[in-house]
């Protein structure tokens, strides 16, 4: 029974939670929806930080999309052994995993410590940094330390399909319930984040300008037409 | 022929001195908030020194404006995909410490303070933390008037660029104010280093406006504008700037700086240039070269093909008459007395200086038997020098400031043959073939400079509200006409009959 709530209902809940409140704060609220830097503050640390927190985040994405989003049958098509796999997913997971907690720590740290910076942040921020902390550290823990010392859990045949399987609203509940707990403790804590996004400043995730190279470098916009484009 | 209307400002550095009024009118009207504590869209620097923020000329360290690469112009800071590959840290960004961590003083204590031996003080408190400062060591200001002298004054870069050393002796040191808002470009940095596209230029005025909605606080306008006029609000985490104050200018009003400005030494007027050539303007290989690049995208007001082209354009009447009537015009491309701030940086900036002259008037000792040719001597060794001045101006090209400075000399002994006598006659002499001008010229100079008429400074049409097609409708109109039901609907509600 708790087994179809955690993993026939809680992920929609989620997910509900994510469009309805990341659409209502654009349309609504939508002068909040930034990238709130503290950069004016304090620089040197916030390199250290900012800069291994992203990119390995973005690892972490990318590696995701391997292990979660891509079936099993696609590697065993292009040839990848599952010892191949594992090999590179512990160690391109487990450096990205690091990067993640490390730059979290050189945050939350900043965050604590420098007068400037933490006499702006808010329970949201900390809720973020912490959270994500929480989450990014069970991955790299699970990744690095469990998938070498107890088993090299197969996702690929379980979490990957029954996520993949969320899409198709037909959950299949059944792949989660033999998951190791420590497996199903972060997959719990990602989709509690994904539900925080809209009320974070995470949002600024999903305004990296990505038309910014392709438009042309001068902007013009004449009053009228400025006007006229508004609702 | 691409025309578009500008509006511009020249300021007479002359006639600087120094008050700060148009920093301080300007921050109650735009930035006394939250967040733009520690922002000046005005703000008044002497010179030498590092400016505010510290050492914004330091293009190496910022990266602001453009650069020439292969006869190419380039973002200095780097271009689009490099942008979107430093967005998680930009390393050039100046912080609040290059600003100033801003401060007030708690008063309060001064009438809660218990009885003490001591008479109780106001200590600073830090307008960011709410935390005591106990030694404010830097502030917007903190050198005016070249206070901190040897110790301040290197920091200048351009000061680190002359060649010679500059004497910090008391008897022969030098200063001039610079009173600084946004250039409002041609070529803006700022709008191409905007990955969100929030930057924009305005069509009808060519005010540079940052929208506010569409702003993610990406921060790299901050340090894509060479001259620092883009600052980052940290308590909305958008980017805000000087908007020439907007709301004033579309009424026909100077700005704020501007109207309140004691000494009278701001201009604001239209022109019309041709946007197709700005590319190119810009795009020219020697530096020394861009002043008169610049000069060549402004068109003649009064030539009738101009005034065509540009009615076609959509530019009204009453724009093309201030055109033809504004003093930046006449001050920058007819006189050409009025110099851009920094050409080097390629951005084609639209807040023009006229170069100060007044120490070199101490220069000149024997005033009994003042001949008009002793002024050449005069300007060519004035106090400031022309290659600091050249380096602020015309991307160290001193003969441009040199004609400039004779022009200005000229002007002034002539007005003082004229009005004070004792000088012999102006019309043959050298001083008036080096600077390049007229008796006539001169005399125009002198109202416009001298006088300063307010009507003759701010020539400034009205925002073309007149073109807003719906104007007389919406003064009739419902406030609620969009939300109220078309016309003709029975409104009255449910369950009610008719006669009733």
């Amino acid at each position: 029974m708790s087994g179809f709530f955690w993993w026939g209902i809680f992920p929609y809940i989620c997910g509900t939670i994510l469009v309805v409140a990341a659409v209502y704060r654009i349309v609504f609220r939508g002068i909040s929806w930034h990238a709130p830097s503290t950069e004016i503050f304090e620089k040197k640390w916030l390199r250290v930080g900012s800069l291994l927190f992203h990119w390995g985040i973005i690892f972490a994405f990318f590696g995701h999309v391997m292990g979660v989003l891509i079936p099993i049958s696609v590697y065993e098509a292009m040839g990848v052994s599952d010892h191949m796999y594992h090999v590179f997913a512990i160690a391109g997971g487990g450096a990205a995993g690091l990067m993640v907690v490390l730059g979290l720590i050189v945050l939350l740290i900043r965050k604590m410590t420098n007068p400037k910076v933490s006499v702006h942040a808010s329970f949201a921020d900390y809720f973020t940094v912490i959270w994500l902390l929480l989450v990014a550290g069970l991955g790299t823990y699970m990744t690095i330390i469990y998938n070498t010392t107890v088993v090299a859990y197969e996702y690929r045949v379980s979490i990957g399909p029954w996520f993949r399987s969320l899409f198709t609203l037909q959950p299949d509940i059944q792949l989660m319930e033999g998951v190791p707990f420590l497996f199903q403790l972060h997959v719990i804590f990602s989709f509690i984040l994904f539900a925080a996004i809209p009320f974070t400043q995470l949002v600024h995730m999903f305004s990296f300008p990505v038309r910014y190279p392709a438009r042309a470098p001068q902007q013009y916009r004449s009053r009228d037409g400025y006007k006229n484009s508004r609702p | 022929m691409r025309i578009k209307a500008q509006v511009a400002m020249v300021m007479h550095l002359d006639k600087c001195i120094g008050c700060h009024t148009c920093s301080v009118t300007c921050k109650n009207t735009w930035t006394n908030r939250p967040g733009m504590e520690y922002v000046w869209y005005n703000n008044v620097e002497t010179r030498p020194g590092p400016g505010y923020p510290k050492e914004w000329e330091n293009t190496d360290r910022y990266k602001g404006g453009w650069t020439l690469r292969n006869g190419q112009l380039h973002l200095k800071a780097g271009g689009p995909v490099s942008k979107l590959a430093n967005i998680f840290y930009n390393p050039n960004m100046a912080s609040m410490d290059d600003f100033y961590e801003p401060w007030t003083y708690d008063f309060e204590h001064l009438h809660k303070s218990p009885k003490k031996d001591n008479i109780p003080v106001a200590r600073p408190v830090s307008m960011i933390t709410g935390k005591y400062i106990d030694k404010p060591e830097w502030g917007s200001n903190w050198d005016d008037d070249l206070a901190g002298g040897s110790e301040i004054v290197p920091m200048d870069p351009n000061v680190q660029k002359l060649q010679e050393h500059i004497a910090l002796e008391y008897e022969k040191t030098f200063m001039m104010y610079l009173p600084r808002i946004c250039e409002h470009c041609l070529n803006p940095s700022c709008v191409a280093s905007c990955p969100s596209g929030a930057l924009y230029k305005r069509d009808e005025d060519g005010i540079v406006l940052v929208d506010q909605d569409s702003c993610r606080g990406w921060r790299f306008c901050m340090n894509g504008c060479p001259y620092h006029k883009v600052y980052y609000n940290w308590n909305t985490h958008k980017a805000e700037k000087c908007n020439f104050c907007y709301p004033r200018t579309e009424a026909g009003l100077p700005t704020v700086c501007s109207e309140t400005c004691v000494g009278r030494i701001r201009y604001i007027g239209v022109v019309l240039y041709d946007a197709d050539k700005v590319k190119e303007a810009a795009s020219v290989e020697d530096p020394k070269d861009l002043y008169e690049a610049q000069l060549s995208v402004f068109l003649d007001p009064n030539d009738p093909e101009v005034i065509e082209k540009a009615r076609e354009a959509g530019i009204n009447d009453s724009w093309i008459k201030s055109a033809q009537e504004s003093p930046i015009y006449k001050m920058a491309m007819k006189w050409k007395i009025a110099l851009p701030l920094h050409p080097e940086y390629r951005t084609l900036p639209m807040v023009w200086y006229v170069p100060p002259l007044s120490p070199i008037m101490n220069h000149i000792t024997n005033e009994q038997e003042l001949s008009v040719e002793g002024y050449i001597p005069a300007v060519d060794q004035m106090r400031i020098p022309m290659e600091y001045l050249a380096s602020i101006l015309s991307a160290d090209d001193t003969s441009v400031i040199r004609r400039v400075l004779l022009k200005m000399a000229a002007m002034r002994v002539h007005m003082r043959a004229k009005t004070v006598g004792g000088i012999d006659e102006m019309k043959k002499s050298q001083l008036l073939k080096e600077a390049h001008t007229t008796v006539e010229e001169l005399e125009d100079m002198a109202r416009l400079l001298g006088v300063a008429k307010y009507n003759e400074r701010f020539v400034i049409p009205t925002g073309r509200r007149e073109m807003d097609d719906d104007l007389h409708y919406r003064y009739g109109a419902c406030s609620i006409e969009e939300l109220a039901p078309p016309e003709g609907m029975v409104t009255y509600p449910y369950g009610r009959s008719e006669n009733g």
